[in-house]
């Protein structure tokens, strides 16, 4: 059974996420490392190798994506590491906001060295107040002991850190709305062409990585890149953190290798669905990859290979699971209520589409459905797919489409009946 | 905003120069937690002291979900809606805290001591469901919770 742990390798006690204690546990030895014994494209080499995919949702080789950037073309660059973690159910990078933030400090020092970054920022969104106070204390701790600032170490690298909070919105998760946001601006997608590689922050090259990611990159120096490409599924290697919450008896947050079966993970890991209740569906990799019902999930692995085949993917890894009786209508209301809350405005089809869903969805729900608002749904998120600046419109209409291809049963039984064929509720209940 | 301009300089100092635009929500939040609201004056000053423009002060201030023109009550109480806390109870928790507090969501008490709302996701769904209470997120929230909670509050 595969469970090689990269991230979660010590107890969390009161004071584990100090510097003491994480030098005590070897901490900065990677980035010592990468600073006296490496050259910068030597690091970028080591990502590239270990194949180490982005943890954020789009799953794009993170070796890939640095490659873009010349470290030496004589104009500024800028690293970005992605904090903005609201992906509805995810809640991994939190994990290591709170518990391990000279772990995320650590590796962003050794990716700005590969790259050849002056200044790195977090971006953390508003609502994360402890993992900001954590993160901020890191980051002064790092400049007080050498680690980031001014000659490095004593070597000839400086780089300064710098702690960005956002102000509350979910687009600016999406690359470059982050540095629209960053640059003091709304948080508007941009379209690409231009890559942020090429033309980012201020239009200068810039990298945005997610936080898990990038916490990847000390062990990857530490232990090469071939050792971490042993580890996980081969074309997805490493281990993912997993955030479930929803129905389960044991939510929270989990490191496991990727290819780790899902049955197992469910039900013995996470102590199963509450109530002994069957398990109606686990929407895999926050609440715009698509639902996939407990029958389908069964004889899956945990990476996105397996998920792909299924028609899903692991996404940004933050896993809802849904007993049997929850009323499917009602859940999808809350989605696309969300979306509609979210979209930033920009382009018609999401700005006035998320609209159109959600008050075709409250209709129904209030029972005032029509026969063709089922089909309607599928247009509206059809129209969305591949027609908005960013990425957000399609997974709305990937959520919706993907409720609807599954339970689809549920929607006409609402709409003819004008009531939910089970309680209406959401609610199910732990045990403990 | 005037007497926090010393704050901002040091702020100021950890960015790249020419990166006064950046500034601007950060500033916003300082100002924020200072005042409770953004007034007019504040949106004058910064526009002054980073060398931007208004208009790009009030388009942010109409974006961000944090940030708000008006004051709340001296307590804000902000359930989640989303679906890991819809799962897990949050929308008999928000029924239970309108008629608690005597107000609908988005309103504030009439003796201007709390104001309800609710908020998306926290990235906090491992301990569903969770209420926001001014900045602290409180976890695996339950009527009687949230009750034994608010009578702590001033």
């Amino acid at each position: 059974m595969p469970n090689a742990k990269i991230l979660m390798t010590f107890p969390v006690t009161a004071t584990s996420h100090t510097l003491a204690d994480y030098r005590a546990r070897g901490g900065y030895a990677a980035l010592d490392k990468a600073l006296r014994t490496m050259k910068p494209e030597d690091v970028t080499r080591e990502v590239t190798t270990s194949g180490i995919q982005g943890r954020g949702g789009a799953a794009f080789p993170m070796g890939r994506k640095w490659a873009v950037v010349h470290p030496n073309d004589g104009q500024p660059h800028y690293l970005c590491a992605n904090a903005d973690e609201g992906e509805p159910g995810t809640f991994k990078d939190r994990w290591i906001l709170e518990n391990v933030p000279h772990l995320l400090v650590e590796s962003m020092l050794i990716a700005a060295y590969a790259l050849q970054v002056r200044h790195a920022f977090v971006y953390i969104r508003g609502e994360f107040d402890q993992p900001y106070r954590r993160l901020a204390a890191a980051v002064e701790e790092a400049y007080a002991a050498g680690y980031s600032g001014e000659r490095i170490l004593g070597t000839d690298f400086s780089c300064d850190v710098v702690v960005h909070r956002g102000a509350g919105s979910y687009v600016c998760g999406e690359a470059s709305a982050l540095l629209s946001s960053l640059e003091g601006k709304r948080g508007y997608p941009r379209n690409r062409p231009p890559r942020l590689t090429v033309r980012g922050l201020y239009q200068r090259p810039t990298v945005v990585n997610n936080i898990e990611t990038l916490s990847n990159i000390a062990w990857i120096i530490s232990n090469g890149g071939e050792a971490f490409k042993k580890i996980g599924h081969e074309k997805d290697p490493g281990t993912r953190l997993i955030s479930i919450s929803g129905h389960i008896e044991r939510p929270g947050v989990y490191e496991i290798e990727v290819g780790y079966p899902w049955r197992k993970f469910i039900y013995e890991d996470c102590g199963g669905i509450p109530g002994g209740r069957a398990l109606k569906g686990i929407i895999p990799g926050g609440i715009s990859t698509k639902i996939l019902t407990g029958k389908e999930i069964e004889p899956l692995t945990l990476d996105n290979p397996s998920l792909q085949a299924a028609g899903s993917s692991m996404g940004s890894g933050g896993m809802v699971a849904i007993a049997d009786g929850t009323c499917m209508v009602r859940l999808l209301q809350v989605l696309v209520r969300f979306y509609h809350h979210e979209s930033c405005g920009q382009c018609t089809p999401c700005r006035e589409g998320m609209g159109w869903l959600h008050r075709i969805i409250d209709r129904i729900v209030a029972g005032e459905g029509r026969p063709e608002d089922i089909e309607r749904l599928y247009q509206i998120s059809a129209w969305n797919d591949g027609t908005t600046i960013c990425g957000m419109g399609d997974a709305a209409g990937y959520a919706t489409s993907g409720i609807l291809n599954k339970f689809r049963d549920e929607f006409e039984y609402f709409i003819e009946h004008k009531r939910s064929r089970f309680n209406g509720t959401l609610e199910c209940l732990r045990s403990s | 905003m005037k007497h926090l301009i010393p704050e901002f300089e040091k702020v100021k100092a950890r960015y790249p120069a020419g990166f006064e635009s950046s500034l601007v929500l950060p500033c916003l939040r300082r100002i924020q937690e200072d005042r409770g609201f953004v007034a007019d004056d504040d949106i004058d000053g910064l526009a002054r002291y980073l060398g931007v423009p208004r208009i790009q002060i009030e388009e942010v201030l109409s974006f961000y979900e944090q940030l708000r023109r008006k004051p709340l009550g001296r307590c804000h109480i902000a359930p989640c809606r989303n679906l890991s806390c819809s799962l897990l109870g949050a929308e008999r928790l928000i029924d239970h805290l309108s008629r608690r507090l005597g107000i609908e969501t988005g309103a504030t008490s009439s003796d201007g001591r709390f104001t309800l709302s609710t908020v998306e996701c926290q990235g906090a769904c491992g301990s569903a469901p969770v209420v926001v209470v001014g900045e602290t997120c409180h976890g695996d929230m339950t009527p009687e919770k949230i009750d034994a909670l608010l009578e702590r509050l001033p």
